[in-house]
């Protein structure tokens, strides 16, 4: 616990030192059809993504901002820059990456992490990846882990990526998912062959460093039959007074049999929208686990969707989010089930203070045909102080009476007796406090990767130094 | 032995409703003290005042420890120099272990670090003195226990602090017979191994068998009613308040 308290302070600037940017590589600011030719024309799309990227625009332009959740008024699409020319090819040898780039993912610790603990790693700055490696035996094992343009360009996997780029989340699913076909860039694709348990995980880290950018990485993980994988996916940005946009969107295919494993810790400068979609498809008896951190951002529209197609096939959603000043985060998780003998659990926790707003919203839906499916779902949230606000917003469709659901929330406050118990035992008000809040979150954090939950502790300490005393 | 703790017409309120209306008492390094009286005299409040609680304001009077006036210094302050609050009702802290707990709290209040190890070996010799089983170490602080699970966490706490001065706060209230004799050996071996002074608010005589008791308070309706030895407690065990309120 020492560990979690008494963190020695760490520097914000571990996550707002920037380089300063050649202007010359930004494209011109703004999303028109002659803006999304160039972005096609610089990545060399084939034919095929030009005429997506171009439809995608069209049903851009007749959709509707969303009208039910936190205010994106702040967010000015003319002026968001989104396409960055990278100064140097995707490299796979960190020595490669400009010094610039290689020092600021050395600082967030990749590399090391890479040597450490990581079967893989993919790194994207701006627009584009700069890195990406595996180890020599994970490529020997047919697993395939690289950025999505090569593999578009690759005839092995272009019939592949041809057939799944955006099937799950459809452009017309929503107006920045249609925004997110027209300008996408970057992001990885995964291809974890039948039989194959990767015990290591994979993992993508994505830096948006310019100012008044946006980010539209795009991950696509194809998990075939009877296999494993943990996916660990990172980000963050310097500040900014501009709005930054961060519209990405995660599509995950699970095989049967299989499991995937996805962890998320979103620590985004407090000048970014981050309108993210991830959805997965789960084949019978398998299994998708998320893990979603959400602590930076001045909005989020976060909603990870597990789709269960496959008999007895399952979803675990564990999340936890963190609203602190200035900050609106509105996250949650939506199941639909669609096979008979599926379950669901969701389990989250939402932190909220300053006058922070952290939302959760949960939906469910059992179909007619899940019959004999089983959901639960938990979320509690803690407010730190009477100028904060947390909601819970859950729904549940249930269309055949054999199913067994169950919701459950809590909402409430730090309270005065708890601080003042621990204060008698010898803790300051702030390791008081901190306390409080990293045991109402173990729960949650115990399910991150070890250097992201220490991560997620240290965040909790910075939050907490900075809104006491 | 010199003077611990000197209150001198302390007075508290909470809400702008006064309840301690001018309590002074003393205790000594070594002492042990007795605190009896009728339900809602304001016993607890004493206990809470002393050791800081924010749900009371001290309206008057003061508060020193060791010669130092502590009347307004916060909770951790006042931990770090030796006073102990065992809760009548300890909260639960969820996501929590008892030991990683209280491996801080030892941490903070000797400022110094201790190995795991030479902390588990500490912690394991206290929780054998009230036979509680080791596996109550990794569960969480408090966190359904039942009643007499948690006060004797509170007396674990107690052992492994070595405070200066306790005040234990009605610990043997909802207690069975033998949890009350479990807990009292608790409470005569931190007498033992530190010498410690001990402020007792009870209703009941039971706990206090094993003790040795110096002096006795009875507080009714927010003021001393009657102050005496070992003795007084014999009276109100035979005779009940009435006499003092």
């Amino acid at each position: 616990m020492k560990e979690k308290t008494q963190v020695a302070d760490i520097n914000r600037s571990l996550y707002d030192f920037r380089y300063d940017e050649d202007e010359s590589s930004f494209l011109n600011s703004g999303i028109t059809p002659e803006i999304i030719r160039e972005i096609s024309a610089e990545k060399g799309d084939p034919e095929w993504m030009t005429e997506f990227r171009l439809h995608s625009l069209e049903i851009f332009g007749r959709m509707k901002m969303p009208e039910w959740g936190p205010s994106i008024e702040g967010l000015d699409l003319d002026n968001i820059v989104a396409y960055i020319r990278p100064k140097k090819r995707m490299q796979t040898d960190w020595s490669d990456v400009p010094d610039d780039v290689r020092e600021t993912f050395e600082k967030l610790g990749i590399p090391q992490a890479e040597r450490e603990s990581l079967a893989g790693v993919g790194a994207q700055y701006d627009s584009e990846l700069v890195y990406h490696n595996v180890r020599k035996e994970v490529a020997e094992s047919g697993v395939v882990y690289t950025d999505l343009e090569s593999a578009m360009h690759d005839d092995r996997y272009a019939e592949i990526i041809r057939s799944h780029f955006m099937k799950l989340v459809p452009p017309t699913d929503h107006k920045f998912a249609a925004l997110h076909g027209a300008v996408w860039s970057g992001g990885s694709f995964v291809y974890v062959p039948k039989g194959v348990k990767l015990e290591i995980p994979l993992q993508s880290y994505f830096r948006l460093n310019a100012r008044g950018a946006g980010q539209f990485e795009h991950t696509l993980i194809i998990v075939e039959d009877d296999a494993y994988l943990h996916f660990i996916e990172g980000c963050s940005a310097p500040k900014y007074y501009e709005a930054s946009l961060h519209a990405g969107c995660v599509e995950l295919y699970v095989g049967n049999n299989s499991t995937l494993r996805y962890s998320t810790i979103e620590n985004w400068s407090k000048n970014m929208y981050n309108l993210n979609t991830k959805r997965a498809a789960v084949g019978e008896n398998a299994k998708v686990e998320w893990v979603s951190g959400s602590f930076g951002s001045h909005i989020s529209y976060l909603y990870p969707m597990s789709i269960l197609n496959g008999r007895g096939a399952r979803a675990e959603f564990t999340g936890i989010t963190f609203a602190g000043e200035g900050q609106n985060l509105d996250t949650g998780a939506k199941i639909v089930h669609n096979a008979p003998d599926t379950s669901s659990y969701m389990n989250t926790r939402s932190i909220s203070k300053s006058g922070g707003i952290s939302t959760f919203r949960s939906s469910v839906v059992i179909n007619g045909n899940a019959v004999g499916s089983k959901s639960a779902v938990s979320c509690e949230s803690l407010m730190l102080d009477s100028k904060s606000r947390s909601d819970t917003i859950p729904t549940m469709v249930v269309k055949t009476d054999k199913a067994d659901v169950g919701h459950e929330a809590r909402i409430g406050r730090i309270s005065d007796e708890a601080v003042f118990y621990l204060m008698s035992r010898g803790l300051d008000e702030n390791s008081a406090k901190a306390l409080i809040v990293s045991g109402f979150a173990e729960n949650v954090s115990k399910e991150l990767p070890l250097e992201y939950a220490v991560e997620m502790n240290n965040l909790i300490n910075i939050e907490m130094k900075g809104s006491i005393g | 032995m010199g003077e611990l703790l000197k209150i001198t017409e302390l007075r508290t309120a909470a809400e702008n409703k006064e309840i301690l209306h001018g309590v002074s008492l003393t205790v000594n390094e070594g002492e042990t003290h007795v605190i009896m009286g009728p339900n809602g005299a304001g016993k607890s409040t004493l206990g809470a005042a002393i050791m800081g609680s924010p749900e009371y304001s001290v309206t008057g009077g003061t508060i020193s420890f060791l010669g130092e006036n502590i009347t307004s210094e916060a909770p951790d302050k006042r931990a770090k120099r030796g006073i102990f609050l065992s809760f009548q009702n300890p909260v639960e802290i969820p996501g929590i272990t008892l030991s990683s707990f209280l491996r801080s709290a030892y941490e903070q209040i000797t400022g110094e670090r201790i190995k795991l190890f030479a902390f588990k070996k500490l912690l394991n010799s206290a929780m054998e003195v009230l036979q509680m089983d080791a596996e109550y170490a990794d569960r969480e602080l408090n966190v359904g226990f039942s009643g007499g699970e948690k006060k004797k966490a509170e007396i674990l706490q107690l052992l492994v602090l070595k405070p200066k001065l306790a005040i234990l706060d009605e610990t043997d209230s909802g207690l069975d017979v033998d949890a009350v004799k479990t807990v009292s050996a608790g409470i005569k071996a931190y007498k033992e191994q530190t010498g410690g002074s001990l402020l007792i608010i009870t209703h009941n005589t039971k706990i206090l068998e094993a003790l040795s008791v110096d002096r006795t308070h009875v507080i009714a309706d927010g003021r001393i009613a009657a102050e005496g030895g070992a003795e007084l407690i014999d009276e109100i065990s035979a005779n009940g308040f009435e006499k003092f309120i």
